[in-house]
């Protein structure tokens, strides 16, 4: 079978976005339900957290490639 | 992990039906061929390009034009009460200019914004759907050209504003030098906050976008490819799998709409903050 390690490489660095992502909504959610009326406000501060965090997930994949 | 074993032993025999080895989906299978086949090269930046229209650069066009005409039509006869079709051109414009503009801008000076805002948001939405339509499912910005454009363009704009806005000088130190903070700190700081903000910021907004269709189209392909060869070539008792495999290229590509339609709106909201970055007034 071919393969690349960089795959690998890349499934274990994808584990540190998977925690961080993980923690930006369990607080979005909480964060929602001890205040219902805050939602608009933090579902954009949530999905750029996710975004940011997503980013080195994202830079992983292009590197497993790349390198 | 047995199963991947028996398959390259089979394979390997030829023994099954076809006898043909499996090739995994790799970055080759997006190098489209030009329309009508090209065959005139040219070489630019140490690289070699086939002179030619391929695929994506007409999804591109279509979607401008496209995004265009629905809401040319849709905003043609404006009624005060609307129509269908108005309704749905309001309802979209709505949700643009409010929660990815005022609420992020602020409602001072967002209205400027809004046209290039609204237009980026359907343009990415349109290109991105691309994948899951039929008959043309490619996301176009799963080549990484197409999105370096937009990236430069969010990039030259919201560089441009606060510039305007606060002089060279000023805006280089409203991105570089966080307020607050004094003495030796700063000389650790000012580098790494004008690398995070000048250089670094286009890049990930770039690759965020590509990566994202990329990696999605490239799981799309791997499960449509795998099935197909376990229920053609190995047959017998890994059709099962194959069908398997089919179902969850299904869910797969319902997971992708809802992450096309996610990019688009990270992307147009991450150009709102660096905007609304640029504009803020020093603490």
């Amino acid at each position: 079978m071919d393969g690349n390690l960089n795959m690998i490489g890349y499934g274990l660095a994808a584990i540190g976005p998977g925690v961080g992502i993980g923690l930006i909504f369990a607080a979005y959610i909480s964060g929602v339900a001890r205040q219902p009326e805050a939602q608009s406000r933090l579902q954009s501060i949530a999905i750029l957290g996710f975004a940011l965090a997503e980013a080195l997930a994202i830079i992983g994949i292009a590197l497993a490639f790349v390198l | 992990m047995s199963g991947i074993g028996s398959v390259i032993i089979r394979s390997e025999g030829g023994e099954g039906s076809g006898g043909e080895s499996f090739h995994a989906p790799g970055p080759a299978d997006f190098d489209l061929p030009a329309i009508g086949g090209g065959h005139d090269t040219f070489s630019m930046f140490g690289q070699d390009f086939v002179a030619g229209v391929t695929k994506p650069m007409l999804q591109i066009v279509l979607a401008g034009v496209l995004v265009f005409v629905f809401f040319y039509l849709a905003s043609r006869k404006r009624a005060m009460v609307p129509g269908k079709l108005q309704f749905v051109g309001e309802e979209a414009y709505g949700f643009a200019r409010n929660s990815l503009g005022r609420d992020i801008i602020g409602s001072h000076d967002f209205a400027r914004f809004v046209p290039y805002l609204f237009t980026l948001f359907f343009f990415i939405l349109l290109n991105n759907l691309f994948a899951t339509i039929p008959f043309i499912q490619f996301p176009t910005f799963s080549r990484s050209g197409m999105v370096y454009g937009l990236a430069l363009l969010s990039w030259v704009i919201y560089n441009a504003v606060g510039i305007r806005k606060h002089g060279f000088l000023g805006y280089l130190k409203l991105q570089c030098v966080p307020s607050g903070i004094g003495g030796p700190m700063l000389l650790l700081l000012v580098p790494l906050e004008f690398m995070s903000n000048i250089l670094v910021r286009p890049v990930t907004l770039a690759l965020r976008l590509f990566c994202n269709m990329f990696a999605g189209h490239l799981l799309l392909i791997l499960f449509a490819l795998g099935g197909e060869y376990l229920i053609v070539e190995m047959g017998g008792a890994y059709a099962p799998v194959g069908v398997l495999a089919w179902v969850l290229f299904a869910l797969v590509a319902f997971l992708e709409i809802l992450i096309q339609f996610l990019q688009a709106y990270v992307f147009v909201l991450l150009n709102a903050m660096y905007i609304q970055g640029a504009l803020a007034d020093e603490h």
